[in-house]
């Protein structure tokens, strides 16, 4: 069962492609920095430099170095990314878990919980947050796309595990005195692996898109520079007006990338995993 | 002595659970050590509401089940599985797909046998393999996909024998079965009984409840229409709907055309 | 002859290499015959059952041939078989019950059918049809969910047959319903091929009792081949083949008790069907089998209608 996934997995083009470019870009942002002795917001050399030699990605009209920007962007990315999707799938996973194993009152209080939570204007929340507490910080961000994204995942995990919950490996499970949280970890979620994993994948793009949107709009993190923050300065600055496209494509592109890639290595786990899609 | 009394089984159903179906209607019977007594009855009569309550995996609404005279709610549920334990209709669908198969042993280890060293429980599983006739090196360290229907209803019967219990719940076990292991499994059952166990065994097949049993339950729309030993129950069903259950089993030698 | 199946072979193509599945397979089905076919569960019954009207992703088509009515029918080509669906040969297939769309109400589903097969929809005929089967003609207003299981059962019954097709394939219809259901099911089953609605039946099954109600001839299969073809009441009184015999004597039948007498099942199981090994199929589990069996056994007519697979019946 493991090594025909494993024997697929590396025949799908399609994961490895998306999965080579994730690779890449994360290890950029993982190592690139580095490399980089000088932050990325000092004013290191001459403005508006174009891509070249000294400045591979040239400079903005501060003479800042986009490289170092793009660098240390791709890390602050990554990083909202995936604690804004890590904590967005623990809670879907925790709520879906519970509701559709216990059911009855537990999963209607969870799914009221879970409705308001998905009609929740949250961009009105986050201006109203942003107002009062001021903090704004990658970290903040990311818990805020956490707590306001696990919704969709806890409602798709509630209605698997509901499915699960009637089979009956649970009830021998039951039989054998293993009690409710061991048979939801033990029994239920081995059985939601890909599934799990596919979710975490996409709240994981969705954070990055978010955080990303979040930060063109002005809401970004102001200790950090991110992809999206790079985006938003080059559009306050008129980089598009000034021809200065090295400003703005590189993080367009890397979004665009990062994105798309987990998208296609979505896709492709997903032929890897159900055997129904596979291709002989 | 297993015994069920004044038993019913109210489900709420519709959105708000405002609506209920009454699955089981005050239900009695009992079961001796050494029997096997047949619950028979059309898909929807109650029959396996009845066998989950009598597991314990779903509470009933009224009445009592009690073990030698104590209410079954009166004893810790880990208790009460090392004496009464069940196995159910479908073999694939009673094994983790993601697991080998044997880890329902561990699972019984888990929790009853934690100090048991290793060699002492190879035995006790080789005993209880041995008790419903597998062999160790057949069906140890597979995956359930691996291993037929039958040989899955026998594991999990193993498992039940690991914990010495004294009744059995069997819940149409051989209905997804061949015909070729159908007999395997239930002369199994049949064995058992000698060693002492009581089984509940439920089935639509009045025929396939004779061939085993000494006592029949037959339960209609969640009542029982008729209780008594198997003879006189197949021999002279009494209800109209007995006959009619009886006149459906499909005989080898008889067509339906020429029995009626 | 409505169905003439020559030698036919279909594989699985897996990643260990193919698995013979349907291994040389031939037979007749008359006009108004009712061919009942049993055998241990992967013995080939579905694969023999899809191989006649549509092959899935995996399987291909390694040998033989089909006719129906006269013409070849293209089995290999997913495409040119389309016209024959639903028309000239029907499959209901094993848990068809729960294969049916749950969000879309049941006279829909039948409407959505017949206009993807170019057909009106005959709505006198169809409530004919569901009256017979004792259904109400309110199910078309509901939902898949509503109904029983032995409801599900019958109404699948009706969409599949309302084109008349020659040939009709029921896969385990009655496996997953009580005994007085099944007996309905088959007693309509009776009835359809009576009143013509369908030219003739293969009605796949593991339970040969069932079979015995319904069928004129039972086919018994054993690991990809056929074993032995008989009319019924010769297959349930007189088998020949060893596999046959063993079968039989498993059922427990009404009136017997294991206190009075014992039935035993047969010991082992089937072979792999990845890389058979050469010679008869049955030879580790046959109490008859000998030094020739080695050798593969043909099937052979040893009396009229009367074909066994096996050296010692021939
Ligand atoms: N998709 C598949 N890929 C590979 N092998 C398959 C596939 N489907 C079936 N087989 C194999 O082909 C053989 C015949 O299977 P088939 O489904 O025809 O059996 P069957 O007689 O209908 O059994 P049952 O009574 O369980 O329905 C079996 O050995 C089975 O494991
Ligand atoms: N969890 C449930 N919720 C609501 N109704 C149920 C539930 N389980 C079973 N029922 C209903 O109770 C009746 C008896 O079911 P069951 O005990 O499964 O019958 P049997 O095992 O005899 O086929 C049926 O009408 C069934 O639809
Ligand atoms: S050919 Fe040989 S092994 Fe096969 S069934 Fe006949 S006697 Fe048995
Ligand atoms: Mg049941
Ligand atoms: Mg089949």
């Amino acid at each position: 069962m493991k090594t025909e996934a494993l024997y697929f997995a590396i025949r799908n083009t399609k994961l490895l492609v998306g999965a080579g470019i994730i690779l890449v870009l994360l290890g950029i942002g993982v190592i690139g920095p580095f490399f980089i002795d000088k932050p990325p917001t000092e004013y290191v050399g001459m403005q508006m430099q174009p891509p070249g030699g000294e400045f591979w990605l040239g400079t903005n009209t501060f003479g800042q170095d986009l490289w170092a920007q793009f660098v240390h962007g791709l890390r602050t990315t990554f990083l909202v990314g995936a604690l804004g999707g890590g904590i967005a799938a623990v809670i879907g996973m925790v709520v879906g878990f519970l509701a559709g194993y216990k059911g009855g009152w537990i999963d209607e209080i969870l799914n009221m919980l879970t409705n308001i939570v998905l009609v929740l204007p949250t961009l009105a929340v986050l201006f109203i947050l942003n107002a009062y507490i001021g903090v704004r910080s990658a970290g903040m961000q990311a818990l805020f796309i956490g707590l306001t994204q696990w919704p969709w995942a806890a409602r798709s995990i509630r209605a698997q595990t509901f499915s699960l919950r009637g089979r009956d490996f649970v009830d021998l499970a039951r039989l054998s005195g293993v009690g409710s949280g061991r048979i939801i970890m033990r029994e239920i979620a081995p059985n939601m692996s890909s599934y799990l994993l596919l979710t975490f994948i996409l709240l994981f793009g969705g954070s990055i898109l978010i955080a990303s949107s979040l930060d063109f709009i002005g809401l970004g993190p102001t200790d950090a520079v991110s992809l999206g923050l790079m985006l938003q300065q080059a559009h306050q600055w008129s980089a598009m007006h000034l021809g200065l496209w090295w400003w703005f494509v590189p993080p367009g592109a890397g979004i665009t990338l990062i994105v798309g890639a987990l998208y296609v290595a979505n896709v492709g786990l997903d032929e890897v995993f159900n055997p129904k899609l596979r291709e002989l | 002595m297993l015994k069920l009394d004044g038993v019913t089984k109210v489900y709420r159903i519709g959105a708000f659970g405002g609506q209920t179906m009454t699955a089981v209607d005050d239900a009695g019977f009992e079961i001796k050590p050494g029997e096997v007594v047949s619950l028979i009855g059309e898909s929807g009569s109650g029959k396996s509401t009845i066998g989950k309550m009598v597991l314990r995996l779903l509470p009933p609404t009224s009445g009592t089940i009690s073990i030698d005279g104590r209410d079954v709610r009166g004893i810790g549920r880990r208790d009460y599985y090392r004496k009464v334990q069940g196995v159910f209709q479908d073999p694939f669908s009673s094994y983790n797909p993601v697991f080998k198969a044997d880890r329902v042993f561990a699972m019984i280890r888990e929790v009853y046998f934690r100090g048991v060293p290793d060699k002492e429980w190879t035995a006790k599983i080789e005993a209880a393999l041995d008790a419903v006739r597998l062999s160790p090196a057949a069906v140890l360290n597979k995956f359930p996909h691996q291993l037929s229907g039958g040989q899955l209803q026998r594991l999990l019967i193993a498992r039940a024998l690991l914990l010495d219990i004294e009744y059995l719940v069997a819940d149409e076990i051989i209905s997804m079965l061949d015909a070729s292991t159908r007999i395997d499994v239930l002369n199994l059952l049949a064995d058992l009984k000698q060693r002492g166990l009581g089984v509940l065994f439920i089935t639509h097949d009045l025929a396939l409840g004779n061939y085993i049993s000494e006592r029949t339950v037959v339960l209609h729309k969640g009542r029982i229409v008729e209780y008594g030993p198997t003879d006189a129950v197949f021999e002279q069903p009494e209800h109209a709907y007995t006959k009619k259950l009886l006149a459906s089993v499909p005989q080898l030698h008889t067509k339906w055309e020429d029995a009626s | 002859m409505t169905l003439e199946v020559d030698d036919l072979r279909v594989y699985y193509r897996t990643l260990k290499g193919d698995v013979q599945a349907l291994d040389g397979v031939s037979f007749p089905l008359r006009d108004g015959e009712i061919l009942g076919l049993a055998g241990e569960s992967g013995c080939g019954k579905t694969t023999l059952g899809k191989a006649l009207i549509r092959l899935d992703g995996r399987m291909k088509h390694v040998g033989g041939s089909v006719t129906l009515d006269g013409q070849v029918l293209p089995i290999g080509d997913d495409a040119k078989m389309n016209p024959y669906r639903f028309k000239h040969v029907s499959l209901i297939p094993q848990y068809s019950m729960s294969a049916m769309n749950p969000t879309r109400k049941i006279g829909r589903m039948v409407r959505e059918l017949l206009e993807s097969r170019r057909e009106k929809l005959d709505l006198d005929e169809l409530h004919n049809r569901l009256d017979l089967v004792e259904l109400p003609k309110d199910v078309l207003g509901k939902y898949p969910i509503e109904l029983s299981g032995g409801m599900k059962q019958r109404m699948v019954m009706v969409i599949s047959t309302l084109l008349n097709p020659s040939l009709l394939i029921a896969d385990e219809i009655t496996s997953a319903l009580d005994v007085s259901t099944q007996k309905a099911v088959v007693t309509t089953l009776k009835g359809f091929r009576d009143r013509g609605f369908v030219k003739s039946m293969i009605f796949i099954t593991h339970d040969i009792s069932l079979t015995n109600q319904l069928a004129d001839t039972i086919m018994v299969m054993y690991a990809g081949k056929l074993a032995e073809k008989a009319p019924a009441s010769t297959v349930v009184n007189a088998p020949k083949h060893p596999y046959t015999q063993l079968l039989i004597s498993s059922l427990p039948e009404v009136g017997v008790r294991y206190a009075d007498k014992r039935l035993t099942g047969i010991p082992g199981n089937p072979p792999s069907l990845l890389k058979p090994e050469p010679g008869c199929r049955f030879r580790d589990r046959c109490p008859l089998a000998f030094e020739k069996c080695a050798e593969d056994p043909p099937p052979v007519e040893v009396e009229k209608d009367h074909v066994v697979a096996c050296w010692k019946a021939a």
